[in-house]
C-alpha cells in the first residue's frame, strides 16, 4: 500500500486577500478583487478588468539580493511558500536537503520582466538586457527560487498545462512523495498583467470585454462572454502522513485522488475528456460520487464550456445533487494558480464547515447545477472535488478529504 | 585624465545589480573579500559587469570578470581599461 498525501501547509496570494486569513475573510464575505487594470493603462486594449493582487510590495518580505532576479510572479511565489512552511510548522534548515522537493506550475513564465528586458533589447541594445534574463521569465523559475532559498534539493520540477497545471504539479509532488520523498512544496503562482502578458491572453479570445467588475465573468449565467485573468495562487505544504505524523504536525487533509484526461480532436463528435476524469480521480480515491460534499467548478464562462462542465457534473453526480462554488468570480481565473487556490480554499472550507460563495452568477437553470450562490453555505465538508481545465484540450480532476474523514 | 573607478562606484553598481546579501556588511573592508563570500555568484558578475560595460563605456569579456575574484582584482582591471582608453 502506497503511503498518503497530506497538506500540512498553505500560503495564498489572491486578488481579494493577501495572506490565508484575509483571502478567506474576503471570499466568505463575497468581496471580489476584480476591476480596472491598474498596473498599466488599458485604455486601447479591447479587454480592461482583471483581478490584481494590492499593496504587495516585495521588499517588505524578501532580501534585496532576490529583486534584481525575479518577475512578480516568483516574488508571490516565494512569500507565499514561505507563509506555507510557517503555516506546516516546517523548518527546512532542520530536515535533510534531498527529502524536499519543489513542484509548481507555470502557465506563462515571468512575463512582465521579460517584457522590460525585450523593450531594453529592442531600444537600447542586447548589452543593456539583464543577465537575469536568463532564467527570470522561465516557466520553471519559481520552482528553482523556492528550492534556492529552502535548501530544497530532492526532486523538483514545474508543469506547463495551463490552469489544470495547478492541479498536475500537486498530482506529481504526491507521485514524488510515494516514491519516498518526505517533503514536497507545491501548488503554483500566475501573475502576467503586464501589456505582453495581456495580449498573449487575448489571443484566447476567451477574455470578458465587459467594463463592468460585477458583469463580466459569469460562469454557468446565460449572460457569461469570458472570463476576468486575474494574478496569484497558492503553494501548498505537501508531507507523506507517516512524516507529517512524526514530527506531530497539523495537517487540513489528504490529496486522495486525480485523474487527467485530454479532450479528443476538436470536431471528432466524441464526448469531452471531463467526465472521465472526474470519475478517474474518484477511483483513484476510491470514492463513489455520494461521498462528495463540494465541486469547485473550473467555470470557464464561455457558453460552451460550461455546458461542457455541467453535463460532466451532472453525468457523474446527478442533476442538481451536489453544491457546486466558484469562488474564482472573485478572483478570476488564475491560470496555473487557480486550482491550488481552490484547494486551499476547500481546505479550509473542511475546517470552518462553510462552502465559500459563487458571486454576481444568477445560474442558468438549463445546467441543471446546484450552484452555491451569493452567500456561502454553512454545510458539513469532509471532502471536495476541484476541476481545472486548460486550454486547447486539458481536463484535470482532484478529490481531497479532511484529515478526519 | 580617465574618470576613476572606485570601491564606492563598485558597491553602487552591485547594489544595483544584484542587492545585497543580508548577512555582509559592504560598507566593511571587504577589498580583498572574494565575491562569493560576498554572496555574488556569477551571474551576479555579470550583470554587475555588463552595467560597468555601459557607464564606463568599456569592454570586459567573460575570461576577466571570472578571473578578477575580488574587488580590489576588479577594481584594478576596471581602471586598468579606463587608462588604456584614453
Amino acid at each position: 500500500m502506497s503511503t498518503s498525501t497530506v497538506v500540512t501547509g498553505l500560503g495564498v496570494a489572491a486578488p481579494n486577500g493577501l495572506g490565508t486569513q484575509d483571502f478567506w475573510t474576503a471570499t466568505l464575505n463575497g468581496k471580489s478583487g476584480l476591476g480596472r487594470i491598474r498596473s498599466f493603462t488599458p485604455d486601447s486594449y479591447p479587454a480592461r478588468l482583471a483581478g490584481e493582487i494590492d499593496g504587495f510590495d516585495a521588499k517588505e518580505h524578501l532580501p534585496s539580493r532576490l529583486i534584481p532576479q525575479t518577475d512578480r510572479m516568483t516574488r508571490l511565489a516565494l512569500v507565499a511558500a514561505d507563509w506555507a512552511l510557517t503555516d506546516s510548522g516546517v523548518v527546512p534548515d532542520e530536515m535533510p536537503a534531498f527529502d524536499m522537493g519543489v513542484i509548481t506550475a507555470s502557465s506563462s513564465g515571468g512575463f512582465e520582466f521579460g517584457q522590460n528586458e525585450l523593450r531594453k533589447l529592442w531600444n537600447l541594445g542586447s548589452e543593456h538586457v539583464s543577465a537575469y534574463q536568463s532564467f527570470a521569465w522561465f516557466y520553471a523559475v519559481n520552482s528553482g527560487q523556492i528550492s534556492i532559498r529552502n535548501g530544497m534539493k530532492g526532486p523538483s520540477g514545474v508543469m506547463v498545462s495551463d490552469q489544470a497545471g495547478g492541479l498536475d504539479a500537486v498530482a506529481q509532488a504526491r507521485r514524488q512523495i510515494r516514491k519516498g520523498t518526505n517533503l514536497v512544496v507545491t501548488g503554483s503562482i500566475d501573475a502576467s498583467i503586464c501589456p505582453w502578458g495581456w495580449v498573449a491572453q487575448l489571443a484566447s479570445g476567451r477574455l470578458s470585454t465587459a467594463e463592468d467588475a460585477e458583469t463580466a465573468y459569469l460562469p454557468f449565467d446565460r449572460r457569461s462572454g469570458g472570463h476576468v485573468p486575474g494574478e496569484g495562487g497558492a503553494i501548498l505544504v505537501t508531507e507523506s502522513a507517516e512524516s507529517a505524523r512524526e514530527r506531530g504536525a497539523r495537517t487540513y487533509g489528504e490529496v486522495a485522488g486525480y485523474a487527467a484526461t485530454f479532450d479528443p480532436r476538436p470536431g471528432s463528435g466524441r464526448e469531452p475528456g471531463l467526465r472521465r476524469a472526474m470519475e478517474f480521480a474518484l477511483a483513484d480515491a476510491g470514492m463513489t460520487a455520494g461521498d462528495v460534499d463540494v465541486v469547485f467548478a473550473d467555470a470557464a464562462a464561455i457558453p460552451e464550456l460550461d455546458r461542457i462542465e455541467a453535463e460532466a457534473i451532472n453525468a457523474v453526480f446527478g442533476r442538481e445533487s451536489v453544491p457546486v462554488t466558484a469562488p474564482k468570480t472573485m478572483t478570476g481565473r488564475l491560470y496555473s494558480g487557480a486550482a491550488p487556490l481552490d484547494l486551499a480554499t476547500a481546505f479550509l472550507s473542511m475546517k470552518q464547515g462553510v462552502v465559500p460563495p459563487t458571486v454576481n452568477v444568477n445560474a442558468d437553470p438549463g445546467h441543471g447545477l446546484d450552484l452555491v450562490g451569493p452567500e456561502p453555505r454553512t454545510m458539513p465538508v469532509r471532502s471536495a472535488m476541484v476541476v481545472a481545465r486548460g486550454h486547447a484540450g486539458f481536463n484535470s480532476v482532484m478529490v481531497v478529504r479532511s484529515a478526519e474523514s | 585624465m580617465a574618470a576613476q573607478f572606485t570601491l564606492k562606484d563598485l558597491k553602487r553598481i552591485l547594489r544595483e545589480a544584484a542587492g545585497e546579501d543580508e548577512s555582509v556588511d559592504l560598507d566593511g573592508d571587504i577589498l580583498s573579500s572574494g565575491f562569493e563570500e560576498l554572496g555574488y555568484e556569477s551571474l551576479a558578475l555579470l550583470e554587475a559587469g555588463s552595467r560597468i560595460e555601459r557607464e564606463y563605456g568599456i569592454k570586459l569579456d567573460d575570461e576577466t570578470l571570472s578571473e578578477a575574484v575580488t574587488p580590489e582584482a576588479l577594481i584594478k582591471v576596471v581602471n586598468d581599461r579606463l587608462a588604456a582608453s584614453i
